[in-house]
Parts: structure tokens; C-alpha cells; sequence
């Protein structure tokens, strides 16, 4: 329950709090909205010297759509993107997601950013962002760079970000047609026993386009190439939906745990595949 | 470690601490500043009876350094309403026994009342929705539920009545 | 001139808010503004906190503890080992199931989250350094974690048991042996199911899992040296006991022990027993002087307190072909953890297990319990359980069910056919309990109608069809219970808690201008006492409820009781306060028949007042006798007006119900909808039918929680898998349904006023029924039975088993 004792700081822009990371290396973490860090602070799961409150950067606030393209600042929180209307329309996949997240209060102060740029498997946001082809933008001591959110998961709680770096802002062009995040979990507040994102363009009665990625069925986000491609010229009937499911689910690795065994996960991640599919093709 | 300054307001009132920069909001309320309707029933963020508002958000209180908090407005259980003149959602929990053993209620309430201002004529289902970060054992949530929405019926009519 | 007509007798009634009245509840003023006093809100000058260092193995030596980088820590004033409470004899302590555990590790820890060394420091945040920098060296042993493995294994894990020596009840048949517990007549029952008709068998299993109420469990410990009184605030379910046993185990008298209760964020009988961390503040408060505060996290509740459950029941269940039952055997292997400490009355080791013939007029039964030790954490009666009546009821009603299958039989009418009649009440169990009223016949014809019951059945029988088409992936299940229930621990000549009887106590005192305080030997955790046993005064003594004040809690003042668990408050102090009121009003009798210049026998009451008979205008109210007996010199009479009533129970209560759970199963999920859940509770007399229909409310919460999803789940070498609220199930207002709650009432004949309980009814039907749906569900694909708890894989399971899923 008692997190062990760290030094506080609270810098107001980027680059005083790369500096903080740079000086202390692996011994300083970022705090975003703090409700990934502080429980493992608590039982003692995450013991660090220094931790860095991004709360008063105000260049990591602000989502804006301009030009079909979507930027969302890194300290938004859940609760603000389920409210932005501008982010609603322009991806609306967003927003149901974000309601399939934890609970209000959480909602209220995790962010983006945080759930993001952690690397759990649990998190919901890396599996959409990938889905949306979104890209994370760094910066660290030596500048900033774009690491697409399909690049940035190597295994659990490991990210391409370098230690000194913070993750500022997702980017993505607005997505078109149908879309659906679909999750099965055990009940509200739980990571998902299986989710899947599907966004999916329709042309003369036939899918052009498909993006699928599925979460918590491996160590990272699973974006399922496969899964897509085998939708794409379809018209989302049932031959085309077991081909997808059976792509995908040679992409993921579930392991067992205590929401339920390798098999009843994989089976799941089929169902709900199916599902968001179905609902992504009714958009259309 | 070096203690910090804090200055916050809580329920109205400026309030100063020195608190380790590991303080949890939650102990800086209870301990120093003797506001105890807040409760700790879990240690991993699920159980909601920390529940506070803090610059207008719902917030779990064991989840948050009393750093963090520093130059926050904060309002609990005890902001709400004055014994003479209690809150709409104080006097429902009442009437509708939306209560046993009390130890989720501060929490409950708290986030009730921020829950009607995010929406001040919820449904049945948006008010189980809008309350699934606060776990009770006592009362099965249904009497809770009644609460709130006599509350938001009361608070709508009073409106209504004003314009 | 003067309008006001005088109040009729319904008018008075009302105003009282007595037996039968919704009345508001006095708590909700404090609580709903913050205001309530909970353990951890007590706060002393100079309090000290204290903490454990726990064992993170299931079974293992504990080769040495050094404290030395502890108490290197800032504020970190002492490290209590099982060698610095050795000398006091407080190493170990005497459990309520007559076994002994360790306070603090003695040479070996024997369950995951043992406590090893308890860190007394300034504050807490000190403590969890202190605790952090203990170093333990432990050399890991064999684990067993399978109560049918440990009966067999070499690994012995209560060393400090002698060999071969009997246990507290009786003779132990192997070192991981506990004690074997019979009732019933075995061979008549083995000869029954032998030349029975039909025979159905069954192993049916009620997992482990655990009570958690949202308040953890805590201690403030307060030694005064200067006045050798010591003080100990608790969430204590039932303080007089804690108090006698704090007393034994420290040898200071009881009259210097003052324990306090004070506002309890729910029991679930979580909080009966005495705890390690108890005795462990008390020791350091005793040792330091200073107030010492114990406050427990989540994780070590839910580790290493009193679980509940956790029975492998055998049973055989023999008819008629018609379906008639002949016979009942039931074989239960119960997993008691490391330690029995089972909070049951002494003399019953398996608690009310042999209520399991249940709502069935049954010929011939039989019960064998087996208890068996294991690497978990030690408890077993809790969570509304009312002394394991949640695990006979869950056995019948799935005997019942799968015997229903064995005869092709609806389930509704096999039970209908076996109920106890009316007219067979007080009926004696073949298992030795004399039930004392029901009408099961009436409860269970107005269940099936309120539901529809037999248009579900048809449209159950469609949706099967339906399934079986391809139409549809979702069943339908339709859950059955009709459970009897037996509670208000009980008759001091065979119910005892370490040696004290299981009578209870209710003392009162009228002031002057007609008001009234009385003092209660139970202890409220939510159920509302304060607001509910008013209302039984307030209908005895015809004072309004809302000038009484109920008091509980303090042991310095309130009459020794047994305090508040297995529903036994209404039943045993309700009927102490009936009877305490009485007694006052005998005297009141006396006082207005002086006043009014009658006879005693002139008189008779009217709700508030005694009137002289056949003279209407002449009365004296409560309110007026009560400043009499202060002010007048009554011949014979002694002045003030106060009471005290001890009450022994003559015999338990039983409270009975029909639960009916719809549910609907996705096979590909193993995902539930619960569609409707109609609960039926019969408890007696209703004191307040809102605290009534809130407690049914909150305890079938607590059902679907154990039945869909709710363990404490060991892996094999001992490691909780379930030990935070993100493994172990909570629903929260998203997956709780809303319930119809219905009643009949059936009064208790043995009773002051007729009623019975019911705080525990809804854990002991709602769990059945919710279980029965989902089994119910399956039939007609061949399902029979299937453990609990039926989270979203294990449904899953079940439907790839019977080839759902091809």
C-alpha cells in the first residue's frame, strides 16, 4: 500500500523534463496520469529515485483535426477524449474504446500517453493506435523522431522509447469507414480477456481496405496483416470472416491466466473478432 | 526524504502540509488534515471508497501523491452539504436506503454528485455505468441506484421550479 | 375552539415506527456526511503503527529473521518475533474450533501470507520501510494444497500436534487429519440407498472463497500504565468474547479490558475471530505504553483471513421411482487451511452442515464430515454462511437437481413432492433438528406464479430447439431453490463460543421525560440495529423508536453478549429486547394501576398507554408513568424504570425461502445475462421491511459473486492466484442485476415476537440459484454437474465438453 520513497518534480516544459530523465537514467520515470505507475508503486512492483509529473507541460495537452489529420497531446486524458466531439467525428473508434477502459474515475486521470508508451499487454490504446496506423512522436535530449505505433512494441513493458525520452504526441489521419473496438472482459475495470479494432472501407459492396490489431492475446499488441488481407476484396461474408480469424489467430499468442486457459482465449479472440467485423462491415 | 510543501484547498478551506513527495492524497486527508469520510478498502485502484473530487474530476484518492495535488481544489464527502442543510443525494441515500454499513458511502456519494453534473438526468443503466468505479458488499447497488436517480429527479425539479 | 380530535390507535401505532415500519434509518445521518467511526479513523496522542512481515511461501522453515536493517530505518521503534512473544506464552493462541495457531511464525510458516514478524514504527509509511528491510531466510518444504492428497501424504505439516494424540473432537486418523464428524444413522441410510428405486451420485464442491467486506480488518490497542486498563478498539464482531479472551491470553482481568466495536464497514463474519495482528498491537502497546494501530491491506485480508467455504461434498440421494426420496448420505472433505479455526459453537466442528436434508421430509440421513489441514490460510465459517447452512443448502439443492435428471423429472415438482407440510411443523430432521415453522408449499406455488414459470419452461424447450438448429448461441437456464435455513445461535445447553454460552442480553433504562437508551450485546456491521431494535422496543414499551437510542459495541457498558454473525441477532437479542421491554412494562403496570387508583388487573395496555378497562378516558402513557417512576414514592416499587433480560433460545430459528434465477449462457463466451432473479424470503415476523428487502439485496449480490466468478484459487505449490480485487471477483453496478424480492411470513412459535432473521438467507438461496441456472441451462445437452465458480471459461468449458462448440 506504501510506495517507497522518490524525489518529486514538476517541470513545465519537455525539455526540463528530459533533462531529469537524462541525469538519472533508469532511476526516473515519467508520471502521466499515474494510474498504470502508482499501483505498482504501491506493492512495490516499481521502485524508483526520481519521478518526473508531466501534469504542468502544457505542449503534451491539446488534441486537434486539422486537414484530416488527428494529433492528440500525450497527457489527454480518457475522460477528455471521450468528450471531444472533434475527436468523435473525425474517429469515433476512439471514443467507444475509451469507454471499454477501467472505470470513470480512472478515466479521469489516465491518459493517453500513459497507456500508450507503458507496454502492457493489458492496455487497450497501443492495439487501437496500431490499428490506426498512428505515430508516436519521442523526444528525447537529442531531438524528437516518429516511431509508428506498429514499430514500437518489442515485449512486455519494453518500447522502442529510449529511457531519456518522452513519449508527446499521437498522430494519425482520420480514419474512413466502418470501424468497432470490440472487448470481452470479466467485468468493467478488467483488461480485456480478448479486444480487437477493426477499421474497414467498403467500395462497390466489397472491402477495400482493412486494419485489424487484437490485444492482451500476447506480449504485445498483435496488428494482424493477415487478418486484413484476407478480408480485403470480400464482402465481409462468413468465408471471408473464418479466413481473417484464422489469420489471426496464427498472429497471437495467448498465454493462461486467471481469465481463463490458452484454448478458451483463443477461441474468444475469434468470437470477438467476428463481432467487430461484423459491426466495423455495418458502418461501412 | 525531504518533505515538500503542499498548499491545496479542501471543501473551501486553504489548507498547508509537509508531506514526503510518496504521500498518498488519500493518508494526507485522513491523517493530517483529519478528513476521514474518505476510506482505503483496497490497495490496487478498484474499490472507489477513496473517491474525491479533485479540480472538478472524480478521482481515487489512493492513487494520487498529495504532490500532485499541490495547488488542487479538492472537495469530499464532507464539502457536501452542512448537517443542517444536507446534499439532495445525502437526504435520497437516506430516504431510499442507499446504505448499510456506510464505509463505501462518502465515496459513493462524492461520485454520484460529480456524475450528476457530467449528466444531470442519467438513465437507469448510465447511472450503473457512470458508478462502476465504487464497490459496495452491503447493498447490492439497487437501493444506490434508486438513490441517485431520486436525487437527479429532486435536482431537475428544483431547477425547473427556478426557471 | 379546540378542533383536534384525539389520535385513534392506528395513529399512535404509527407514530411509534414499530414492528412493521419502513422506518428511515439513524445511522444514515452520519454516514452519508462522513462522519461515521471506523477503526482506522481512531486516532490517540503518541499512536504507534504496527505491521507485518509475511510469508510469501506456502510451507517452509523459517531458518532466521534479521531485524537488524529494519530496525535501522527511521521511526522504526521495535521487530516482534515469535521468540519476543514465547516468553508471554502468545506465540501461539487457542483458535474457536479448540485447535491452536501461531501468532507469529514459530520455526515454520504454513499458509502463503503468514505472518512472520510484526514492525512496530512512528507511522505507517515507516512501518512499510521497516517491513520492506526484514530479512527472512526461508528453506522451502512440500506443499499441499489438495485436501485428498494430504490425507495420504507423508508431509506433515502440524509438527507441533503430538502423533497418534486425539484432537479437540476426537481421534485424528492421519497427521493432516483433523477430526471426522458424524450425525444421522448411517447404516439405515446405506440400507435405504441399497434397496432404493433410484439412486443418484453426486460429488458436488463449494469452492473457497472469502467474506471481504470493503472495511479491512484493524485493531487500536491502548494500554493506560498509569491506570493498568487497557483499551482495545476492533472490528470486532462479537467484543465481550474478545474481551474474555484478551483477558485469559494476557492475564489482566476483565475488568480492566475495555473493548470497543465502533462503526464496522461490514463483517460477513470476517470479523468473529482473533486475529495474529491483535494480539500482536496489544503485546506492543503493552510493551511500549503507547496506543498501537493494526490496519490490515486488501491482499493480506484476503490471504490470510478467515475464508469461507471450501467443502468436497459426496452425496447419494435415493427415491422412488414417483420421486419420492428415500434416503440422503453425504461425505464431506473439508479443507480447513493450516490452522482450524473455524468460527463454529464449540461443539459442532462442521457448524449446521447437518441442516443439508433441508426444505425435504427425508426418512433416513446421514452426514460425515472429515477435516483436513493444508497449506492455506486457516478460518472456514463466514460469509453469511450460518455456520456452514450455505454449504447444506448448496448440497441439497444441486442433489435435488441432479436427482431430478436421474428420474427425467421437472425439478420444481420433485421438490414439491418431498417438502415438509405445514401441518408436520415442529418436525424433527432425521438429523436431529427440530425445524420449527414453514409453509413451504405456499412460498414455493407463489414463486413459480410470480415468474411464469411453466411459459419458461416452454420457451426454454423452444430455445433448446432453436440452439439446435443454429438459430441462436445462447441458452436459457432457469434456477432453482427452495431453501430451509437454520439460525440464532442458540440454546446455551449445546451452543458455546470458546465456553460462553450463545444466549444474548438487552438492558434498558426510561429517563425521566419518557425517553430511552438500551444497550445491546450484538454489534451492528450494516444491518441497521440502531434503527431496527428501536422498533421492537418501540412496539413493546409504546415509546416512539425515534426517541430510543440503541447502543452496542462497548463492553464497559453494553450487557455481555455473543455478538452479531450467523443471523443470530434478531433471533436471540431481538428476543432479549422483547423480553426486557416486557419487563418494563410489567412494572409500568404497576406505576399507572397506583396512579390511577386500580388494580394491576384493571388495567390493560393500548399500543402507548395503559387504560383502565371498560373507562377509555382513563390512561397513563409511557411517557407519564416513566416521569412517575422518578417522581412519586410508589408503595413496593422501587423508583427509576430499567430492565435487563439474559435470553437463552429455547431453539434455533428456521427461515426459509424460494429463489428463481433466469439466466441466459453465450456458449462461445461463456459469458451470463441475468434476465430476472425473483427471491422469496420468509423470516417470521418483518421488523422493517426496507432493512429486510436491503439485505436480500446486498447477500444475492454476494451470491452471484461466489457462484459467477468469486475464489480464493491456490496454484500448486501454494501462491494465491486471486489475491487483489483484479482476480478476485467484486461485481460492480454494471454486472448487477435488479431483483424482485417477495415475502410470505410464517412466524417463529417459539419466539417473543415471532421472528426469525434473515441476514443470511440470500447467501444461503442466491448461491443455489444462481448455480442451478446455469446447470439448468446445459441439461438437456447432458450437463450433471459441474463446480463453481461459473466464470466466463468454465462455461466455456462446459459447452466444449458436451461438443457445444463444433
Amino acid at each position: 500500500m506504501i510506495p517507497a520513497a522518490f524525489a518529486y518534480h514538476r517541470p513545465s516544459d519537455v525539455q526540463s523534463a528530459v533533462r531529469v530523465l537524462q541525469e538519472h537514467g533508469d532511476e526516473a520515470r515519467v508520471l502521466a496520469g499515474g494510474h498504470s505507475l502508482i499501483p505498482m508503486m504501491k506493492l512495490r512492483m516499481a521502485e524508483l529515485g526520481h519521478l518526473v509529473d508531466l501534469q504542468d507541460v502544457a505542449e503534451l495537452k491539446g488534441v486537434s483535426v486539422e486537414n484530416g489529420t488527428v494529433s492528440i497531446g500525450a497527457m489527454t486524458t480518457q475522460h477528455e477524449l471521450i468528450a471531444s466531439d472533434d475527436l468523435n467525428r473525425a474517429a469515433p473508434i476512439l471514443r467507444e474504446a475509451a469507454l471499454q477502459i477501467a472505470d470513470p474515475q480512472v478515466r479521469y486521470m489516465g491518459t493517453v500517453g500513459g497507456n500508450v508508451a507503458n507496454g502492457d499487454p493489458g492496455n487497450d490504446m497501443p492495439g487501437l493506435m496500431q490499428c490506426l496506423d498512428a505515430s508516436y512522436t519521442l523526444v528525447g535530449p537529442d531531438g524528437s523522431r516518429e516511431v509508428a505505433a506498429r514499430d514500437f512494441y518489442e515485449a512486455a513493458y519494453m518500447t522502442a522509447r529510449e529511457d531519456e525520452e518522452i513519449l508527446t504526441r499521437i498522430t494519425f489521419a482520420a480514419p474512413m469507414g466502418g470501424y468497432a473496438y470490440e472487448k470481452q472482459k470479466r467485468k468493467i475495470g478488467d483488461y480485456a480477456t480478448a479486444a480487437a479494432a477493426v477499421l474497414l472501407t467498403k467500395e462497390g459492396g466489397s472491402v477495400a481496405s482493412a486494419s485489424i490489431a487484437m490485444t492482451n492475446l500476447s506480449d504485445v499488441p498483435v496488428f494482424s496483416e493477415a487478418a486484413a488481407a484476407a478480408l480485403v476484396g470480400s464482402d465481409c461474408d462468413e468465408a471471408a470472416t473464418t479466413a481473417a480469424i484464422s489469420a489471426m489467430l496464427d498472429d497471437i499468442e495467448p498465454t493462461e491466466d486467471n481469465r481463463g486457459p490458452v484454448d478458451f482465449k483463443r477461441h474468444v479472440a475469434g468470437v470477438i473478432l467476428a463481432r467487430a467485423i461484423q459491426r466495423a462491415w455495418s458502418r461501412a | 526524504m525531504t518533505k515538500m510543501h503542499i498548499k491545496l484547498t479542501v471543501n473551501g478551506e486553504p489548507k498547508e502540509v509537509l508531506a514526503e513527495p510518496r504521500e498518498l492524497l488519500i493518508h494526507t486527508l485522513r491523517e493530517q488534515l483529519n478528513i476521514t469520510g474518505p476510506h482505503i478498502g483496497c490497495e490496487t485502484t478498484h474499490c472507489g471508497a477513496c473517491t474525491v473530487e479533485m479540480n472538478g474530476k472524480s478521482v481515487k484518492a489512493c492513487t494520487v501523491f498529495a504532490a500532485q495535488a499541490d495547488g488542487a481544489e479538492i472537495t469530499t464527502i464532507e464539502g457536501l452539504g452542512t448537517p443542517d442543510e444536507l446534499h439532495v443525494l445525502q437526504r435520497a441515500f437516506r430516504e431510499h436506503h442507499g446504505l448499510q454499513c456506510g464505509f463505501c458511502t462518502p465515496g459513493m456519494i462524492t461520485r454520484a454528485h460529480r456524475l450528476l453534473q457530467e449528466n444531470s438526468n442519467p438513465t437507469e443503466e448510465e447511472v450503473r455505468f457512470g458508478m462502476s468505479g465504487n464497490l459496495c458488499r452491503c447493498t447490492g447497488y439497487q437501493n444506490i441506484v434508486k438513490s441517485i436517480l431520486a436525487a437527479a429527479a429532486e435536482m431537475n425539479a428544483i431547477k425547473e421550479a427556478a426557471e | 375552539m379546540n378542533d383536534m380530535a384525539a389520535p385513534t390507535r392506528e395513529e399512535r401505532a404509527a407514530k411509534l415506527k414499530g414492528l412493521g415500519c419502513s422506518r428511515k434509518r439513524v445511522e444514515d445521518v452520519r454516514f452519508t456526511q462522513g462522519k461515521g467511526n471506523y477503526v482506522d479513523d481512531v486516532k490517540l496522542p503518541g499512536m504507534l503503527h504496527g505491521d507485518f512481515v509475511r510469508s510469501p511461501y506456502a510451507h517452509a522453515r523459517v531458518k532466521s529473521i534479521n531485524t537488524e536493517a529494519a530496525m535501522a530505518v527511521p521511526g522504526v521503534l521495535a521487530v516482534l518475533t515469535a521468540k519476543d512473544l514465547e516468553p508471554l506464552s502468545l506465540h501461539w493462541m487457542p483458535t474457536l474450533a479448540g485447535d491452536k495457531q501461531m501468532v507469529l511464525a514459530d520455526g515454520k510458516v504454513l499458509f502463503q501470507g503468514q505472518e512472520v514478524a510484526f514492525v512496530v514504527a512512528e507511522n505507517r509509511y515507516a512501518a512499510a520501510d521497516g517491513i520492506a528491510a526484514v530479512e527472512v531466510e526461508y528453506e522451502e518444504l512440500p506443499v499441499l494444497t489438495d485436501p485428498f492428497e494430504a490425507l495420504q501424504s507423508d508431509v506433515v505439516l502440524r509438527e507441533d500436534l503430538e502423533a497418534g494424540a486425539d484432537g479437540a473432537h476426537g481421534p485424528r486418523k492421519h497427521h493432516n487429519h483433523i477430526f471426522l464428524w458424524e450425525e444421522g444413522d448411517e447404516a439405515a441410510t446405506n440400507q435405504a440407498i441399497d434397496s432404493a428405486e433410484v439412486v443418484a451420485e453426486e460429488m458436488v464442491y463449494y469452492h473457497r472463497t472469502h467474506p471481504c467486506p470493503l472495511e479491512t480488518c484493524g485493531t487500536v490497542a491502548s494500554m493506560d500504565k498509569v491506570n493498568g486498563k487497557l483499551t482495545v478498539w476492533g472490528t470486532f464482531q462479537a467484543p465481550h468474547v474478545v474481551r474474555t479472551v484478551a483477558s485469559l491470553l494476557s492475564g489482566i482481568e476483565e475488568h480492566n479490558i475495555r473493548v470497543i466495536s465502533p462503526d464496522i464497514g461490514g463483517g460477513f463474519g470476517n470479523k468473529v475471530g482473533v486475529y495474529p495482528g491483535y494480539v500482536c498491537a496489544i503485546v506492543a502497546s503493552i510493551v511500549t505504553g503507547k496506543p498501537v494501530k493494526w490496519i490490515e491491506n486488501r491482499m493480506d485480508n484476503l490471504m490470510a483471513t478467515a475464508f469461507a467455504r471450501d467443502y468436497w461434498m459426496k452425496g447419494r440421494i435415493s427415491a422412488t421411482k414417483d420421486g419420492k426420496i428415500t434416503g440422503l448420505h453425504c461425505h464431506v472433505t473439508a479443507d480447513h487451511g493450516a490452522f482450524d479455526a473455524c468460527a463454529d459453537p464449540t461443539k459442532f466442528p462442521a457448524g449446521f452442515f447437518h441442516i443439508c436434508t433441508g426444505s425435504y421430509d427425508i426418512p433416513v440421513a446421514y452426514v460425515g464430515v472429515d477435516g483436513v489441514y493444508t497449506n492455506k490460510a486457516p478460518g472456514g465459517v463466514a460469509y453469511r454462511c450460518s455456520f456452514r447452512v450455505t454449504e447444506a443448502a448448496y448440497f441439497i439443492e444441486r442433489m435435488i437437481e441432479v436427482l431430478a435428471i436421474e428420474l427425467g423429472m421437472d425439478a420444481a415438482e420433485l421438490r414439491r413432492i418431498n417438502f415438509i407440510r405445514k401441518d408436520q411443523f415442529p418436525y424433527q430432521s432425521a438429523l436431529g433438528w427440530e425445524y420449527d415453522s414453514g409453509d413451504y408449499h405456499t412460498a414455493w406455488d407463489k414463486a413459480l406464479k410470480a415468474v411464469g414459470y411453466d411459459d419458461l419452461r416452454k420457451e426454454q424447450a423452444e430455445r433448446v430447439e432453436a440452439f439446435k438448429r443454429g438459430e441462436t448461441r445462447k441458452l436459457l437456464g432457469i434456477g432453482l431453490t427452495h431453501f430451509t435455513e437454520i439460525v440464532g445461535a442458540g440454546p446455551v445447553k449445546n451452543c458455546d463460543i470458546l465456553g460462553m454460552g450463545m444466549f444474548d442480553s438487552c438492558e434498558i433504562r426510561i429517563h425521566p421525560t419518557g425517553s430511552a437508551i438500551a444497550r445491546l450485546g450484538t454489534i451492528s456491521q450494516g444491518q441497521g440495529h440502531a434503527t431496527t431494535f428501536a422498533q421492537i422496543l418501540a412496539s413493546e414499551i409504546g415509546i416512539p423508536a425515534d426517541s430510543i437510542t440503541i447502543e452496542e459495541g462497548d463492553t464497559d457498558t453494553a450487557p455481555y453478549g455473543l455478538g452479531t454473525y450467523g443471523s443470530r441477532s434478531t433471533p436471540v437479542a431481538g428476543a432479549a429486547t422483547a423480553m426486557a421491554g416486557r419487563k418494563i412494562r410489567a412494572k409500568a403496570q404497576m406505576i399507572a394501576a397506583y396512579l390511577l387508583e386500580v388494580h394491576d388487573d384493571d388495567l390493560e395496555w393500548d399500543v402507548d398507554r395503559f387504560v383502565v378497562k371498560g373507562a377509555p378516558e382513563r390512561f397513563k402513557t409511557m411517557a407519564e408513568i416513566a416521569y412517575a417512576s422518578y417522581n412519586q414514592a410508589i408503595p413496593g416499587v422501587e423508583p427509576g424504570l430499567e430492565a435487563v433480560s439474559y435470553y437463552d433460545p429455547p431453539n434455533m430459528t428456521y427461515p426459509f425461502g424460494a429463489y428463481i434465477c433466469v439466466m441466459e449462457i453465450d456458449v462461445d463466451t461463456g459469458q451470463h445475462e441475468i434476465r430476472q432473479f425473483y427471491a422469496l424470503d420468509d423470516c417470521g415476523t418483518r421488523i422493517n421491511p426496507m432493512v429486510i428487502e436491503g439485505q436480500v439485496h446486498g447477500g444475492l449480490t454476494e451470491s452471484l459473486a461466489i457462484a459467477m466468478g468469486q475464489e480464493i484459487a491456490y496454484d500448486e505449490i501454494g501462491n494465491v492466484k486471486t489475491g487483489t480485487f483484479m482476480d478476485f471477483f467484486l461485481p460492480t453496478a454494471w454486472e448487477t442485476p435488479n431483483y424482485t424480492t417477495d415475502y410470505t411470513e410464517t412466524p417463529s412459535p417459539h419466539h417473543p415476537i415471532g421472528a426469525k432473521g434473515v441476514g443470511e438467507s440470500p447467501n444461503v438461496g442466491g448461491v443455489p440459484a444462481f448455480s442451478n441456472a446455469v446447470h439448468d441451462a446445459f441439461r438437456a445437452f447432458g450437463l450433471r454437474q459441474s463446480h463453481m465458480p461459473h466464470d466466463q471459461w468454465r462455461i466455456w468449458k462446459t459447452a466444449q465438453q458436451l461438443g457445444l462448440h463444433g
